[in-house]
């Protein structure tokens, strides 16, 4: 029997979309050459499938996503997960939070951040350098975005450079973006 | 072609002190470039689809420009002025300011969703989706209405850090 997930975990949900995804044997060109373009390049999910109902965005979203998260120099991969994981705290998209907390945890080989995002939300207490880049991203989030000059000369004293503050600002954007759509058009589910 | 999120932002950051040519924010943009242009082009894919499904020009226009009123960004909101006035709709031209609604059922609760993407899309559930479908919206201008909010809410939130990022130091 298949469960909402409500609370936020590091083990993947399943994701269930409220409308019903495009039948992959019915798919025009241009809605098969936009699922092409996909993070994990392997089998074509439930949530591509559902967001091909809108090819001319899907085909432009999946490589600035993967610009934006897997880009080479500049702020570190986990950096920008957690970014993410603040972007998805805030805005409660539980199978976001899941899927960029585990790269947090896989990339650091720790858990102890992660558990006390989970356990404390957007008053987690985390060392001083974590705490500056997910301050200003949970702050970017929200709807109209409260982080201020403050915030960002946070980052600085924490060691961030132009680049990477840039980097921080695109990762926790992108994720205003995804949140958007994987909590609003389908749910989390545990089988 | 419109404003863009990188012409937009650069203008905004043309006013502050510590992001002219050649300074460390100029060239982390430059970096980044193949990024603001795809964004670019992403502004392109929702707001001037070549196929708009049941989600006007003028409607997308109209709703992101209350978006950007809800974000507190006058400037962005003035771009998307310009865009609901070369879409000439008077039907949805007055839903640029938040608050304001039309009778017609469907419209009215595309923009009661849209009001919810921008402003609180943890609240959003499966209950919303169904009342869309209720009064007629398609799966996929769904979708669309989705991919909107979420584009709008992602440029606001790149010109608000570039803009701090700007005024540091």
């Amino acid at each position: 029997m298949s469960e909402l997930v409500h609370t936020f975990t590091t083990t993947i949900p399943r994701w269930q979309p409220y409308v019903v995804p495009v039948d992959l044997a019915t798919a025009t060109d241009e809605q098969r050459a936009a699922m092409q373009v996909t993070p994990s390049g392997k089998g074509i999910s439930p949530y591509v499938l559902t967001l091909a109902h809108d090819p001319e965005s899907l085909a432009v979203r999946s490589p600035l996503f993967n610009l934006i998260m897997y880009g080479r120099d500049g702020l570190t991969g986990s950096e920008r997960e957690l970014g993410a994981v603040a972007a998805s705290v805030v805005n409660r998209c539980v199978y976001c939070a899941a899927v960029h907390a585990s790269r947090f945890n896989n990339l650091t080989k720790r858990t102890d951040v992660i558990e006390a995002v989970f356990a404390d939300g957007l008053e987690a207490t985390l060392d001083e350098h974590l705490q500056a880049i997910f301050d200003f991203s949970a702050r970017l989030s929200t709807t109209p975005p409260e982080a201020t000059a403050a915030d960002a000369q946070a980052l600085v004293d924490v060691g961030l450079n132009e680049l990477e503050c840039l980097d921080l600002v695109l990762s926790a954007a992108i994720f205003g973006w995804a949140n958007r759509l994987m909590h609003t058009l389908g749910e989390p589910m545990r089988d | 072609m419109p404003a863009d999120v990188l012409g937009l932002a650069l203008r905004l950051i043309e006013n502050l002190a510590s992001a002219g040519p050649g300074s460390a924010l100029a060239e982390a943009m430059e970096k980044r470039a193949e990024i603001l242009r795809l964004s670019e082009a992403a502004h392109n894919a929702v707001l001037l689809p070549r196929e708009p499904g049941g989600l006007s020009h003028g409607l997308r226009a109209a709703l992101a420009a209350r978006m950007a009123r809800l974000n507190r960004n006058p400037a962005l909101a003035s771009h998307y002025d310009t865009l609901v006035a070369r879409a000439d709709e008077p039907t949805t031209a007055s839903l640029v300011n938040p608050g304001t609604n039309v009778t017609d059922r469907r419209t009215a609760e595309i923009v009661r969703h849209a009001d919810r993407l921008t402003l609180a899309p943890r609240e959003a559930t499966r209950a919303h989706v169904d009342a869309l479908r209720e009064v007629g919206v398609a799966d996929a201008d769904i979708v669309r209405l989705s991919e909107l909010a979420a584009f709008v809410n992602y440029q606001v939130r790149v010109i608000a850090g570039i803009t701090l990022i700007g005024g540091m130091r």
